[in-house]
């Protein structure tokens, strides 16, 4: 559903992303983990058409057979929200602060066409999905910011989407709630539900949802494979021995 | 024996919120303290009040049995000499238009500490594994380890008995974190250095502490050696937060 080839994300004299190709099937989950200033968030820019004015980004990239390289607004509108959805980093800065989250859920609804009181109903259920029921009359910041993620999961869900892209969607958040949003996650993308690529730069999030990682490193995708596979790779050898010295043992 | 850094009875309130109820710590010289717990639990409250940025509504905070409050930078300049900070986010905490050397060096110009301060900066920059000339350049030349270890550099520019740590990891990516952990390990032990680390990290707080507290609604629900509490938690937030940590282990090594 997604076929990514040759892409790069240029300033003018470097690549922040050094032809990239891979491809996500239907309701696949793949991990995309890389240190920072791997290319990871230059990657997702690209593929959600969100990319900085000023970067020049080149290669393919087809979304269910629609190239969206260069493609405009006119392309991106019956893509967005419906084919491809985000959920990004930091949920308090990802939620609109004035507006009730059950109107924020309803409005990609609303902008599909969707009748008032049934986008209304189906905000409700899906943030009753994420386990949010009788928030919607609730502000963001009356929320927690695990709560407040959940509702970017629900508004990226409110679409339908076949791939889900989630951008460090947990490491903003601590360990319990962190989580629950990873249980979220798993719940609502996999076979026959959404794809998902969850970019992160912790090994054990990727590998928690994940059958499958890419790997990147300045700015080019150094391994791509099963999960157990990559993480032999001794191009990861310092990343695991690293999360395997600060992981918990008991 | 008196211990190096004392609070008694630390209570906070925020209108009907208690953030912080009737909490106790006692830090050694030299030891290494953690205080974990979820989010809302009273970590940073408890910080803030340690570092004297903020006034209990109960409780005393004292250094060598002297008593902390908050007041004019005249008045902490004796305690600041001694209990210093580390930030969160490294991309945050400097001033970006001070260059590196002014910047590490501001301690010692703020808390009136004699010497050379050219000198010393030259030396915390090496203790923190960067290069002397680091002092000459500016805060964005660096990456978010490196401005991590400019900001224990700081911190570590008077001479303190006792660095406070708040979250000093969480914004780094795992090969630089356990980088960070390590030279703060190391500069623990090469000084005598108390560490007093706030962190949901318990990988970070196994890697780096003798001791742990666990808060939960601003009361304290477990402490111990971190061994014993990480092996048997006998308190049910103690074991959620532990189970809750994914971890590498199902796949094999």
């Amino acid at each position: 559903m997604l076929r990514v080839h040759d892409l790069s994300v240029a300033l003018p004299g470097r690549r922040l992303v050094d032809g990239i190709s891979f491809e996500v099937d239907a309701g696949e989950r793949v991990g995309v983990v890389g240190s920072s200033g791997a290319g990871k968030s230059q990657l997702v820019g690209a593929l959600l058409g969100l990319t900085p004015a000023g970067l020049r980004v080149t290669g393919s990239v087809r979304v269910e057979g629609t190239e969206v390289v260069g493609a405009g607004p006119a392309t991106w509108r019956p893509l967005r929200g419906r084919v491809t959805a985000l959920v990004a980093q930091d949920p308090g800065t990802a939620l609109d602060p004035l507006s009730r989250v059950g109107r924020q859920v309803a409005l990609p609804l609303r902008a599909q066409g969707v009748p008032f009181g049934q986008a209304r109903e189906r905000a409700a259920a899906l943030l009753a999905e994420v386990g949010l029921a009788g928030t919607d009359r609730r502000f963001p910041s009356q929320l927690s910011g695990g709560q407040r993620q959940r509702v970017a999961i629900a508004l990226a869900l409110a679409g339908a989407p076949r791939l889900l892209v989630a951008d460090e969607p947990t490491s903003a958040l601590d360990p319990t709630v962190q989580a629950g949003v990873l249980d979220l996650l798993d719940r609502v993308t996999g076979p026959d539900r959404a794809a998902l690529l969850l970019v992160t730069h912790d090994l054990a999030v990727a590998t928690r949802l994940c059958t499958r990682l890419l790997v990147l490193a300045g700015g080019r995708l150094v391994a791509d494979g099963p999960v157990a596979e990559v993480l032999t790779d001794p191009l990861l050898a310092d990343v695991v021995a690293a999360s395997r010295a600060l992981a918990v043992t008991r | 024996m008196t211990p190096l850094l004392q609070a008694e009875g630390l209570t906070r309130r925020y209108r009907d919120v208690t953030a912080l109820d009737d909490v106790s710590l006692r830090l050694g010289a030299g030891e290494r303290v953690a205080v974990v717990g979820e989010s809302g639990s009273g970590k940073s409250t408890l910080a803030r009040l340690l570092l004297a940025l903020d006034t209990p509504d109960a409780g005393t905070v004292a250094l060598d049995g002297r008593p902390v409050r908050p007041g004019s930078a005249r008045s902490l300049r004796w305690f600041r000499r001694r209990v210093q900070t580390v930030p969160q986010d490294p991309g945050r905490s400097f001033n970006p238009r001070m260059r590196v050397g002014q910047a590490v060096a501001e301690p010692l110009a703020c808390l009136r500490v004699h010497g050379d301060h050219t000198a010393r900066v030259a030396e915390l920059l090496v203790a923190v594994g960067l290069e002397p000339d680091a002092a000459t350049r500016w805060p964005h030349e660096f990456s978010g380890g490196q401005r991590q270890r400019l900001a224990i550099a700081r911190a570590l520019a008077p001479r303190p008995d006792v660095l406070l740590a708040d979250e000093p990891v969480s914004a780094l990516d795992v090969v630089v974190r356990l980088q960070v952990v390590e030279l703060l390990a190391q500069v623990s032990a090469a000084e005598g250095l108390a560490l007093l680390v706030v962190s949901h990290d318990l990988g970070v707080v196994q890697h780096l502490c003798d001791r742990v507290l666990v808060l939960e609604a601003g009361r304290v629900v477990e402490q111990g050696p971190v061994p014993q509490v990480f092996g048997a938690p006998a308190h049910p937030v103690t074991a959620g937060l532990l189970d809750a940590v994914p971890t590498l282990e199902a796949v094999a090594p």
